[in-house]
């Protein structure tokens, strides 16, 4: 009987370590990746291939969801807003939402299951046919050649991304409000620039996205360098990116938020 | 791929992207009407400002000419004190009276200036005298009916 508390007991506090002490390789695996940077920045063609692969070819998904998201928000939002006799306020809440809110988290989000996956895959696929060993054996830091211009090109696509999703999805929601259901254009727009604020609300967005960014890329070179050098490592680790970087994702952006938008 | 067409397709994701953030700023946010950027501050005081938000607009006929940077409450008369940025581009005459309006009946609440006719214009730092304050609806409905009490009624 004792011999089994004492078990699980001890499973508990060997689980509890085990995610302490991986917290804090990917702390100092994220501060190897600032570290030696040096050459993704100064080879830059390393990075404007990764940045290719991750923003270039998520061109695609972001810019026909980002369509999709507005032309929604515009059929929803005229459908409540007419209740009550406003629906020329359809621009403020289209905009609104897709600048504070569902651009940067969506694209994000997007962005993890697009990008973030293959970046993982790439990377662990990489360690499980010993190419970062191989690398070593030649003196080139992995970190340095590999992980880093995958870590700096996420972060530069990612508010580059979000920005498109938002100008598309207002873009829209002007399609549907006002040339399908016939919102009066002109108070879709003033009422729209007289509400949204340059730096309150779009300098915000960019900053969570920017945020949404760093979160994302580290989490997929992360997990990509940390997975187990099998076929199975290399599933579970792709999964585990798409999970924890939208958890991360959506926990980052309640936080952001209290900060940024309290009502004054 | 060789290089030079991964350059040009990431040149032209960078573009695309720029010119998606040109639009939000310009066309979706009010950058584009946000004035230079000069401005010089202006004191008023309200015995009630209702409302009125920081970043609420300062309007004279109509037209923003500057916005609230400020509110206080000053602990010494029990009142608010609301500090206002206004555009360089416009000057007031000193009797310049200061009211909080609505716009609509529901809409937010802005500072409204009443031009007067004194020659002497405001200058930075100086303190509107003469303000109104906002309308409380709620004041505004009870006065009402407390009137409608008081009047004797008309069968007896």
């Amino acid at each position: 009987m004792l011999d089994k508390v004492v078990r699980a007991l001890t499973s508990l506090g060997r689980s509890v370590t085990d995610r302490i002490w991986r917290l804090g390789f990917a702390s100092r695996f994220f501060l190897a990746v600032f570290l030696y940077s040096g050459t993704a920045f100064r080879r830059f063609h390393l990075t404007i291939r990764e940045i290719y692969f991750t923003g270039v070819l998520s061109l695609i998904i972001i810019l026909v969801s980002g369509l999709f998201v507005g032309m929604v928000l515009g059929l929803q939002g005229y459908d409540t807003l007419q209740r009550y006799g406003s629906s020329e306020a359809l621009g403020i809440l289209v905009a609104l939402s897709l600048v504070r809110e569902l651009g940067p988290v969506v694209a994000a989000l997007l962005f993890a299951s697009r990008a973030g996956s293959a970046i993982t895959a790439e990377i662990g696929l990489m360690k499980a046919t010993e190419q970062l060993s191989a690398m070593e054996m030649m003196a080139v830091n992995p970190i340095a050649r590999v992980v880093a211009p995958r870590f700096w090109a996420g972060v530069i696509s990612m508010p580059l991304l979000a920005a498109l999703f938002s100008a598309l999805g207002v873009f829209g929601g002007y399609l549907i409000g006002v040339q399908f259901i016939g919102v009066d254009e002109g108070s879709f727009w003033s009422q729209m620039q007289a509400s949204v604020d340059f730096r309150q609300d779009i300098v915000n967005g960019v900053i969570k996205s920017f945020v949404f960014g760093v979160l994302v890329s580290w989490i997929a070179v992360f997990e990509g360098y940390d997975a187990e050098p099998t076929a199975e490592g290399v599933s579970g680790a792709t999964t585990r990116t798409v999970v924890t970087s939208s958890l991360a994702i959506l926990a980052a952006d309640f936080v952001l938020t209290a900060f940024m938008f309290r009502g004054i | 791929m060789n290089r030079a067409t991964l350059d040009l397709w990431v040149g032209f994701f960078v573009a695309i992207s720029l010119v998606a953030l040109g639009f939000l700023a310009m066309k979706v946010g009010n950058l584009s009407s946000a004035s230079s950027g000069e401005t010089y501050t202006l004191q008023a005081k309200f015995d009630n400002i209702g409302g009125l938000k920081p970043r609420g607009a300062v309007k004279s006929a109509g037209v923003v000419v500057g916005r609230v940077s400020e509110i206080k409450f000053d602990p010494e008369n029990y009142v608010a004190q609301v500090t206002l940025q206004i555009d360089t581009r416009y000057k007031f005459p000193r009797d310049t009276f200061a009211t909080i309006n609505t716009s609509g009946l529901l809409g937010e609440q802005y500072v409204g200036f009443e031009v007067g006719g004194d020659p002497e214009m405001l200058k930075a730092g100086d303190t509107i005298k003469k303000t109104q304050s906002a309308v409380v609806l709620e004041k505004l409905i009870s006065q009402f009916m407390f009137n409608k009490a008081s009047e004797p009624s008309a069968g007896k």
